[in-house]
């Protein structure tokens, strides 16, 4: 197996779970106290798990949603749809790999899949460029959304992105540009589009596919407007102070269902979702499943001028 | 004469008369303030500034413009009627750092006297009625809130109820981290307006002033019918040190500035500010629908 991936606030757990592992390898006939010893400390390792994995703090889960092993577009789409087929290029200047998009079949519906797509090991993520998109990545996407709109087919998209990429040539192709024409599309396609976030929700990066009729976002998932990194460089021009960054920027999926800014939440097998995959896949299955349902057989423009009205009604003022 | 030259005239003449102090239209700057050039480093008396359309005279660096003025630079005289003024920022995340957000909106509110970052309005330009939008970068650089997000939804609104087009006049640092993503969604809500007013066959114009960044760029300035920028100005979605850091090289000179924009195919043209009021003129011309044309309709 791989090395593995310790987050900050799982170290005094996974401290304690090493301390057993290497108890048992002892002789426990030579000391009779040691099995004592290491019923104990599993009791402790309970509690403690409970502990690590109840309250998390925003930056705990930042965490969980960059973790390594955390399920990947590429998972999901794998293990709910069928008979995927990929869509390549933005008919311009390339093929973006760190940005998905393709046709699927949705629990017997056919569907348009959109989604950030970073790597599964060094290899990939270089290809995949980290699963920052360059302006073709959002101009395929975009294509695929006009697509989706001339046949009815309704937009699945999954969110994980650290943002759009930060480039020269990125600039000098349009970076916001690309973005600002996706957001325009999106906002106007005559289908139901519903929006997953699995993992980060970097910026305009993300929400030039993730917005939509339904948004909806995993547990330990994060949606920002500025990466907490960057935020603390700025407020406190320390990029360490990226912790209580977190907590101002008021970016968990929990803070946002209560700003209403997301419809739902799914919640994550104990750990994050690296822990169970499987039943994260089920899950979000069954959200997805459902958004669609409660979409289905609403006329086109009913669809935009809903959406229209969900943007619109997003903000706050003074009284 | 052509009708951009008569334009160029007419434009002489209304300027003139302003650099004369017949009706100096910024009486708000105090007098015998100096200020020094970034680009040539000459000193430039404050009341030559605002005469020359706040353009340094011996150079041509294109400095920044308040709102009010730049609205008295571009509008016919007296015909811009505020909408929205009133419209004030909350704190929705009760958002505390070093600074709280709070201070900032004070700061904000001390240094600009606005509300907001944007001023909106109905206007004529030229006799033509338009929808008319202008950032103030003095107000917490302009980032984009609700508020500003909200003024400008109202402005695509107003005008797509109207018939009329909208000319806007950019200048942020991009999105209002302090609103999260009450901040980001602003993004999406502008360019869904504007998508909603360019689909009903209304014109759009926009002008990129220095300088323009981040989600408010890749946002409603670029979905713009017709994209102007003024000379120099900084224009991007990534700031340049952010992308420094992040690829560990330095930056081309002339990087991210409009005649860069220009060269990438990104905008239409560099109108340097004393001719740009007579090329929206010109340009809203062209696009205001009119039956006469022959064109489909």
């Amino acid at each position: 197996m791989a090395r593995r991936h310790v987050m900050e606030f799982e170290r005094p757990l996974f401290a304690l779970e090493d301390k057993v592992v290497a108890l048992k390898r002892m002789d426990v006939s030579a000391d009779p106290e040691l099995a004592a010893e290491i019923e104990a400390l599993s009791a402790q390792i309970e509690v403690l798990r409970d502990q690590t994995y109840r309250d998390l703090g925003p930056w705990d889960r930042v965490q969980i949603a960059r973790h390594p092993s955390r399920p990947k577009t590429e998972h999901y789409i794998a293990a709910l749809f069928d008979d995927v087929l990929e869509l390549h290029g933005d008919r311009s200047y390339g093929d973006d790999e760190a940005m998905f998009a393709g046709l699927g079949t949705f629990q017997g519906r056919r569907v348009v899949i959109l989604g950030h797509r970073k790597g599964t090991d060094t290899k990939s993520n270089i290809r995949r460029n980290f699963g920052s998109p360059h302006p073709e990545g959002f101009r395929k996407a975009m294509r695929i959304m006009q697509m989706a709109d001339k046949f009815g087919l309704p937009i699945v998209s999954f969110l994980d992105t650290a943002g759009a990429f930060p480039g020269i040539e990125a600039e000098e192709r349009g970076q916001a540009w690309a973005i600002a024409e996706s957001l325009a599309t999106l906002s106007a396609v005559g289908v139901p589009v519903v929006a997953v976030g699995i993992g980060e929700g970097g910026s305009g990066g993300a929400l030039a596919i993730g917005f939509g009729d339904r948004l909806i976002m995993l547990e330990n998932s994060y949606y920002s407007v500025i990466s907490p990194e960057a935020c603390a460089s700025i407020l406190y021009r320390d990029s360490a102070q990226a912790s209580s960054a977190a907590a101002c920027l008021k970016m968990t999926a929990s803070d946002l269902l209560g700003m209403g800014i997301i419809d739902e939440i799914v919640p994550e097998p104990v750990g994050g979702a690296h822990h169970d995959p499987a039943a994260m896949f089920v899950a979000v299955g069954t959200s997805v499943g459902r958004a669609l349902l409660e979409l289905s057989g609403i006329h086109r423009e009913e669809l935009v001028a809903t959406r229209y009205e969900r943007l619109r009604a997003v903000g706050a003022y003074a009284p | 004469m052509p009708i951009s030259d008569w334009f160029s005239a007419r434009e002489a003449r209304r300027y003139t008369r302003v650099s004369e102090g017949a009706s100096a239209p910024a009486s708000d700057v105090p007098d015998g303030v100096w200020i020094k050039c970034e680009t040539c480093h000459k000193t430039i008396y404050e009341g030559d500034l605002v005469a020359n359309m706040r353009v340094c005279p011996s150079c041509g660096h294109h400095f920044d413009v308040p709102a009010p003025q730049r609205i008295e630079m571009i509008a016919d005289e007296g015909s811009f009627l505020e909408t929205d003024g009133h419209l004030a920022p909350a704190d929705p995340l009760s958002f505390v750092a070093a600074k709280s957000y709070a201070e900032s909106l004070e700061g904000g509110r001390a240094k600009s006297g606005l509300n907001e970052g944007v001023v909106t309005g109905t206007a004529a330009i030229d006799g033509i009625p338009v929808v008319l939008g202008v950032m103030d970068f003095r107000f917490i650089g302009a980032s984009m809130g609700s508020v500003v997000g909200e003024k400008i939804a109202r402005a695509f609104e107003l005008a797509t109820e109207r018939r009329l087009p909208v000319v806007m006049i950019t200048a942020s640092g991009g999105a209002r981290m302090q609103e999260g993503m009450f901040s980001l969604m602003q993004m999406a809500k502008t360019s869904a307006a504007v998508q909603r007013h360019l689909a009903r066959g209304l014109p759009y114009v926009s002008v990129l002033s220095n300088p323009t960044y981040g989600g408010v760029t890749a946002s409603f300035p670029v979905l713009a019918d017709v994209i102007l920028a003024e000379p120099g100005a900084s224009i991007g979605f990534t700031g340049p040190r952010i992308i420094e850091q992040t690829i560990r090289q330095k930056l081309p000179k002339g990087f991210q500035t409009s005649e860069f924009m220009l060269e990438h195919g990104l905008i239409d043209e560099v109108v340097p500010r004393g001719e740009l009021r007579s090329r929206l003129a010109l340009l809203l011309n062209y696009l205001t629908p009119r039956v006469s044309d022959g064109g489909a309709s």
